[in-house]
């Protein structure tokens, strides 16, 4: 609040001239014009369904659904209860959502950085990338996907394979190892890898700092934690089972799948997002000043360590804010699964809409998930944000 | 400037809240269709044979003539129809807020939707099964072949339940996958994603006659899973709009069983058959009693004909649908179609 200049300022002035009353003033009103809308929705909404004899309320979510799911990360029966169905969809739409998050960065992060290559063919392909992939709208893209594969993939009942990799319009079939209790040690072993691989960077990073020696910062954590999950493996007897997918007599059985849906909305949603995070990746390099490169260069560092070391970490307090937008826009797109028949939160939404009648709840539940992972989103960012801005002391 | 935006917002949700708020008319619809001087009917955005609409926006179909029955016996002239094309999951939500007057979109009825969605069945139009279609490529006779396939199917619908029921009662395990739109779900089976694709019965015929290349290589398996009876819906707390909406249905019936057709319709009005002469109203005024004209049924005949003229030029065995009359014949004829009597 502003501060009256003259000096010294009187308590408090309760007239309609003093800015300290009108300020609070509106801020009353404000807070009951808010507060009165959203109590008249409610009400209006809740009382003309009671006037039709519409029945509301969350109290569906318990009783059983009815109806079956295509694919889920877990079991799901037609008997388990309604909550148990959005659970089904929230766990789809995280699928896509993550996977495509981690694919996203990989691919925008690379082709943002071709942008800046010195061969001319990879700086015009990755614009061209660019211009084609965010210019045509996502949806589009998404059937255009899904069409390619219901069109041009093989029969169900006469599946290509390679190895023990099967693919037709029934999806990608492939082979999963046999879980056995065994597997705990592999990935005990994986995570005390991850550790050790922490352990190695922050020291090597000390090390650099303090005497200007560079040492690697990703091929041997890789190493270091492949080694450890190997040597889990090893000390839980080798386990070495697989469920290979075997032709049926109508369809491919056994192993993990991937469904055509699934594979047409990842593809989708990644080669249209990351057309967006190269350009904040390139926006951000060119946020580095010129100086910082030509230092680099009379340093005697190579192209790829100038990129490594001083360019993009300098770009990622540009490049990290935006990203974060981009996070959220490949989450909330995923909802246009539901016109190639995945079954994301929303298509279990509609259908459950559809069984029960309650159409209030369930957008509101749409609403919800949707604002959750949004907000989670943005506040894991935000501390990412925080961590790597320019320390100032 | 603050303020200025704080209050514009404010206007807009107030605005929205506005939108929000239903009209509210009890017992008014007839008034507010006589004084709009049209019937607002919501109908199924294409299909064939029960609503779809032409080129030059001309709508046809079995649902679509019901509603124009209804709007000639209310106003006249079978005309007097705003069409409001709705998706499975709109319609409900469509009529419940008063933005449709009637629902004639192949709808089935459950004690679900009667009981909770604060709506009313008028009468049957169509006793309807769901049941699938299979490539003849696929070689399945019998629905029971189905285990461990994918089956293509359209949510928001009863469809999706009954699949489920039956997948589940035969041990089948059959894998849905969901689409949005019914063009997806038809799309997705025609280009091979799945083996089947299940609807209504009626509903396979026309997706079977107008989207497949050749219908020839598609086959609708015998077996029907479930009983869909569809009709028109109307809302709750308007009883003299549900009547209405009620006896032209079971007018439309008593007409066929009598033999009044829509060509015939004026000649019968000097028919000595009691039953006739009720229902055209040359002795008895059945119209005053719903808040009609003694002409209403007169007229609903000469727009559209009789149920049995509705059913053969839109879906029976002459139209592209090919269907068969089968339950949907009159109750003297070994079929579920019984009319209340008209008096």
């Amino acid at each position: 609040m502003a501060v009256a200049p003259r000096t010294p300022p009187k308590k408090r002035d309760w007239s309609w001239r003093s800015q300290a009353f009108r300020g609070l003033l509106y801020q009353i009103i404000a807070v009951l014009l808010i507060g009165g809308a959203a109590w008249f929705l409610a009400h209006n909404t809740a009382e003309n369904m009671r006037i039709r004899g519409i029945q509301g309320g969350f109290d569906f979510l318990k009783s059983p659904a009815g109806f079956d799911i295509g694919e889920s990360l877990f079991h799901f029966d037609s008997n388990d209860p309604y909550w148990k169905a959005f659970a089904v969809g929230v766990s789809n739409t995280l699928r896509v959502a993550i996977i495509g998050i981690i694919l996203t960065t990989i691919l925008g992060t690379l082709i943002g950085v071709g942008r800046f290559s010195r061969n001319g063919l990879v700086r015009g392909l990755c614009q061209a990338y660019v211009e084609l992939f965010r210019n045509v709208p996502v949806l589009l893209q998404l059937l255009m996907w899904y069409l390619l594969f219901t069109e041009l993939l093989p029969e169900i009942a006469d599946a290509r394979h390679i190895g023990p990799f099967f693919l037709s319009k029934g999806g990608l079939s492939f082979p999963v190892p046999e879980w056995s209790s065994s597997h705990y040690f592999t990935m005990l072993g994986g995570l005390i890898g991850l550790g050790a691989a922490w352990w190695w960077r922050g020291r090597t990073q000390k090390r650099f700092e303090e005497t200007g020696q560079l040492g690697s910062m990703f091929l041997i954590p890789a190493a270091i934690i492949i080694a450890a999950a190997l040597a889990g493996w090893v000390a839980g007897g080798m386990p070495t089972t697989w469920i290979v997918p075997k032709k049926g007599e109508f369809a491919v059985e056994g192993g993990g799948s991937l469904t055509p849906e699934f594979m047409a909305v990842l593809m989708g949603l990644v080669l249209y997002t990351a057309a967006f995070v190269a350009e904040v990746v390139r926006s951000g390099i060119q946020s580095v000043a010129r100086g910082q490169s030509e230092a680099a260069q009379a340093l005697g560092l190579s192209r790829g360590q100038e990129m490594q070391k001083i360019l993009l970490p300098q770009a990622l307090r540009v490049i990290i804010p935006p990203m974060t937008n981009q996070y959220l826009n490949l989450t909330k797109n995923s909802s246009l699964a539901v016109a190639i028949g995945y079954p994301d939160v929303v298509s279990i939404s509609n259908t459950a809409l559809n069984q029960t009648g309650r159409a209030v709840e369930c957008i509101a539940i749409i609403m919800l998930v949707y604002l959750t992972t949004s907000l989670s989103t943005s506040f894991f960012m935000n501390w990412y944000n925080a961590k790597s801005a320019i320390r100032e002391r | 400037m603050k303020q200025f935006r704080t209050k514009a917002a404010l206007a807009s949700l107030l605005a929205a809240g506005a939108m929000l708020s239903l009209p509210a008319h009890a017992g008014a619809t007839l008034d507010k269709i006589k004084k709009n001087g049209q019937v607002v009917c919501g109908v199924n955005t294409g299909l064939a044979g029960f609503s779809q609409a032409d080129a030059s926006g001309n709508w046809t179909g079995l649902d679509v003539d019901v509603c124009k029955a209804i709007a000639a016996a209310v106003l006249g002239d079978a005309n007097k129809v705003k069409w409001v094309p709705l998706n499975a999951q709109q319609r409900f939500t469509a009529l419940q807020s008063g933005e449709v007057d009637i629902l004639s979109r192949n709808t089935t009825f459950s004690l679900t939707r009667d009981a909770s969605l604060g709506l009313h069945v008028t009468g049957v139009t169509y006793y309807d099964g769901q049941g699938f279609m299979v490539t003849t490529k696929s070689k399945i006779k019998d629905a029971k072949q189905l285990k461990g396939q994918t089956v293509c199917v359209q949510s928001g619908t009863t469809t999706e339940k009954n699949l489920t029921d039956f997948s589940k009662a035969n041990g089948l395990g059959i894998k849905p996958v969901v689409f949005e739109k019914v063009e997806a779900a038809t799309g997705a089976y025609f280009s091979g994603r799945c083996v089947a694709y299940t609807t209504d019965a009626s509903g396979l015929a026309s997706v079977r006659n107008k989207e497949a290349k050749n219908p020839d290589e598609h086959l609708i398996l015998p077996q029907l899973i479930s009983k869909e009876p569809l009709g028109p819906m109307v809302r709750r707390g308007d009883d003299e709009w549900f009547a209405i909406a009620k006896w032209v249905i079971h007018g439309l019936l008593e007409a066929e069983e009598y033999g009044v057709t829509q060509a015939n319709v004026d000649q019968q009005k000097s028919s000595q058959d009691p039953v006739v002469q009720r229902l055209l109203g040359t002795t008895e005024d059945t119209g005053k009693l719903l808040g009609l004209d003694k002409e209403w049924m007169g007229r609903a005949l000469k727009a559209v004909g009789n149920y049995g003229e509705i059913f053969e030029r839109n879906v029976g065995p002459k139209s592209a649908l090919k269907l068969p009359r089968g339950a949907n014949n009159l109750w003297n004829k070994g079929g579920l179609m019984y009319a209340y009597p008209v008096r």
